[in-house]
């Protein structure tokens, strides 16, 4: 009975969500005299109605689902990782860096070198926080943050002093053989940004599902998450168990920032902010409660409401910062659903009142998203002390 | 689930008030269709009313459209604003499935974006403002910032009390590059002693950037600052006008006439302002599109000569605007070469 009242709700609460935030935006759109219909309809049809904003969707999804994984690691492990953004931008240099370093070199090795070039970058830089946190205590929020603005201005120097030709803020564009967007798709997609990259996104959701799920470090990583104290008592080294997740987490990022790099731009810009991709994948994230397949899925919502708000203010007279109320709105809901599960909850509790009550209570108590094995740890923790 | 069905009530309220609403909003729409003349702006980052650079190519733009009577939207002159990089593409290729016969890259940001989607895309027209990319189909508009540079480093150097003048810029490269040169080099011109302090607020849209480093140049006795920064000068202005209540301060203006920006209580400290015919030049291309003779493959330079960038007279005392248009004389003559990067600068 509990099981099936839950896989109701995990579907039925996004969706909720999705509806009250369009209504907002629906609200906001009437007030400033703009007509909601056809405005969602130009959203929609702006995000699926082509093969190019197919396309379009599903390249904006590409660094978010990377992103969102490298953020639902961290987190698991008790980490909140604010750093994706930067992570990502050296991951975005070093894999643009590298693929201009060596432009003879073949495809088959040149394209892996950079992906791994920038899955590396985005690592280290994560795993400076992460060994600062294991060995001195140091608060991730902090060190990441900062470590944000050393990226942001440490790689604008860099593309300006040694990747730029002359007076130039970019960088040369990579080589072709390094390209992750090829004719092939483009051909497929009317033009589009769409690019390989979607299947390295998809493997970094099944790597993280098995990870967590199937391997010991996973255990462990979720194990130190849920009490790093019981799980230092239990045997585990917890200082390598967090910078592990904190270097798994910066890879997954670098690489979000490398499918930017390689895919998206095929260079790298004088940023004049940190890229968006960082602070998106952790709504994305939280949005899935951490779910493999829910960041995909999340991602996706994500590519489908930027993209398909760029639509609105072309096809209509609607101004882009409407669009953008709408958008946030929705986003704002989507992220607000623990109100939406806490009605749910509520109304399930009412109904069960004549019923079980010591149940309904224990059911209140678990944390809200998580399966029953991940509250294991926590007890076998508690057993032991 | 008693709460479920008193949403689902509230939720088709809410759908029927949407529903009677959108019954009852007239579309404002008038002008008529002309799809093979349609143009499209999309912007840099910026957005439209960013009372700079972005807001004098959609002025162009209104302006050319309500001249030949075409509608906003699909088919008549639109504008797309791109909230990051990586917008430009999308936004470009949207452009471009939406029919519209000329697009406009609005800077140099879209250099890339523009070239790429004119090879894939013979038969639309493109324009480039601010740089200049060789393809047929594609007309390039530059302007010799510079010049006009040098002029408001004239009325700088003509103005300043303390001999400390300021300059605070959008992002380093290129186009900002001319008007530092062009600025210092027209301080250096009238008086050799006044410094000016360059700073970069690294972003074309952070006003809070601009206003500290404003605030910064206010309180080290600095008396007229030029903003070349897009967006971000906006809080240049609100630093000038927290700094007027206890001394005299000017600010001058940038890619169009920034006079309205610097009215306060008992006058205004916009001392005059490089104009950047952008919106002129917008205007001029779309008339060429319309009469199908598109300068694709071209470049248009716009200069002091032709008043393609010029400087206001603002506020600026009569001496300091003679002298201004003595020097004007002197680059459109060939006296003066002015510098486009502050590295030629001696």
């Amino acid at each position: 009975m509990r099981i099936k009242n839950k896989n109701i709700q995990s579907i039925w609460i996004p969706i909720i969500a999705i509806i009250l935030g369009l209504l907002v935006g629906a609200i906001v759109m009437l007030l400033s005299g703009f007509n909601p219909i056809e405005n969602y309809i130009n959203l929609f049809t702006g995000a699926v109605g082509t093969p190019n904003a197919i396309g379009e969707v599903l390249r904006a999804a590409t660094p978010l689902i990377l992103t969102g994984a490298g953020f639902a690691i961290a987190n698991s492990a008790g980490f909140f990782n604010i750093g994706l953004a930067g992570q990502a931008l050296v991951g975005w240099l070093c894999s643009v860096a590298f693929a201009n370093a060596f432009p003879s070199w073949p495809g088959y090795l040149l394209l892996p070198g950079a992906i791994i070039a920038g899955a590396l970058a985005g690592a280290i830089w994560s795993g400076i926080a992460g060994f600062l946190r294991a060995y001195f205590g140091a608060s991730e929020v902090i060190t990441t943050i900062m470590l944000n603005y050393i990226a942001l201005y440490g790689t604008n120097a860099i593309i300006k002093g040694v990747l730029a030709h002359g007076n130039n803020d970019y960088s040369p564009t990579i080589p072709v053989q390094a390209r992750l967007r090829t004719p092939f798709l483009e051909n497929l997609t009317q033009n589009s940004t769409f690019h390989w990259g979607i299947i390295i996104a998809i493997v970094a959701a099944i790597f993280l599902w098995w990870l967590m799920k199937k391997t010991t470090l996973g255990f462990e990583i979720r194990a130190v998450g849920m009490n790093p104290d019981a799980s230092r008592y239990a045997g585990m080294s917890t200082k390598k168990t967090i910078i592990a997740a904190m270097l798994i987490s910066g890879a997954l990022a670098g690489l979000g920032g490398a499918m930017e790099g390689l895919g998206d731009f095929q260079n790298i810009v004088v940023n004049t902010a940190l890229p968006d991709i960082g602070f998106d994948g952790m709504s994305v994230s939280l949005l899935a409660g951490g779910a493999p397949i829910g960041i995909i899925f999340s991602a996706l919502l994500f590519g489908v409401l930027k993209i398909g708000g760029l639509n609105i203010s072309i096809t209509s007279t609607t101004p882009s910062e409407i669009v953008n109320i709408v958008i946030a709105s929705v986003i704002f809901f989507v992220g607000a659903q623990y109100m939406i599960r806490y009605f749910f909850d509520k109304s399930g509790k009412k109904g069960k009142k004549n019923g079980k009550k010591g149940a309904a209570k224990g059911k209140a108590d678990a944390p809200t998203g998580t399966d029953a094995d991940q509250a294991a740890p926590t007890t076998q923790g508690g057993d032991t002390e | 689930m008693k709460f479920t069905s008193k949403f689902a009530t509230a939720a088709a309220v809410a759908a029927l008030t949407i529903v009677l609403g959108a019954c009852g909003s007239k579309s404002a729409q008038s002008g008529k269709k002309d799809a093979a003349h349609s143009v499209a702006l999309v912007t840099d980052g910026g957005g439209i009313d960013d009372k700079s650079f972005n807001q004098s190519e959609w002025e162009g733009l209104q302006k050319w459209g309500k001249k030949n009577g075409l509608v906003k939207g699909v088919g008549g002159y639109n504008y797309a604003q791109s909230n990051s990089d990586a917008d430009f593409v999308p936004n470009v290729n949207k452009m471009i499935q939406a029919k519209y016969k000329t697009i406009i890259g609005s800077g140099y940001k879209l250099e890339k974006t523009i070239s790429d989607a004119a090879k894939k895309n013979p038969k639309t027209n493109f324009i480039i403002i601010d740089d200049v990319i060789n393809q047929k189909n594609v007309a390039s508009a530059t302007f010799k910032d510079n010049e006009a540079a040098f002029l408001a480093g004239v009325s700088a150097a003509m103005t300043t009390k303390t001999n400390k003048v300021g300059f605070i810029g959008g992002v380093h490269g290129q186009v900002i590059d001319r008007f530092e040169a062009g600025f210092r080099q027209g301080v250096a011109a009238v008086n050799k002693k006044i410094t000016v302090d360059v700073k970069y607020a690294d972003s074309f849209s952070k006003p809070d950037v601009g206003q500290a480093l404003a605030q910064a140049m206010f309180n080290n006795n600095e008396d007229v600052i030029y903003q070349a920064a897009g967006g971000s000068g906006a809080g240049v202005f609100s630093a000038a006008k927290n700094a007027i209540k206890s001394k005299k301060v000017w600010v001058i203006g940038v890619d169009r006439d920034q006079t309205a920006e610097g009215k306060y209580k008992g006058g205004n400290l916009t001392l005059t302002s490089t104009v950047k015919g952008v919106d002129i030049a917008v205007e001029k291309l779309a008339d060429a599109a319309k009469k199908n003779k598109f300068p694709g493959g071209k470049t248009v330079v716009y200069g002091l000569k032709d008043d393609g960038v010029k400087l206001t007279r603002g506020n600026m005392s009569a001496k300091a605007w003679a002298k201004v248009k003595e020097y004007k004389q002197k680059i459109v003559s060939g006296d003066i070469k002015v510098a486009e990067k502050p590295s030629q600068l001696k």
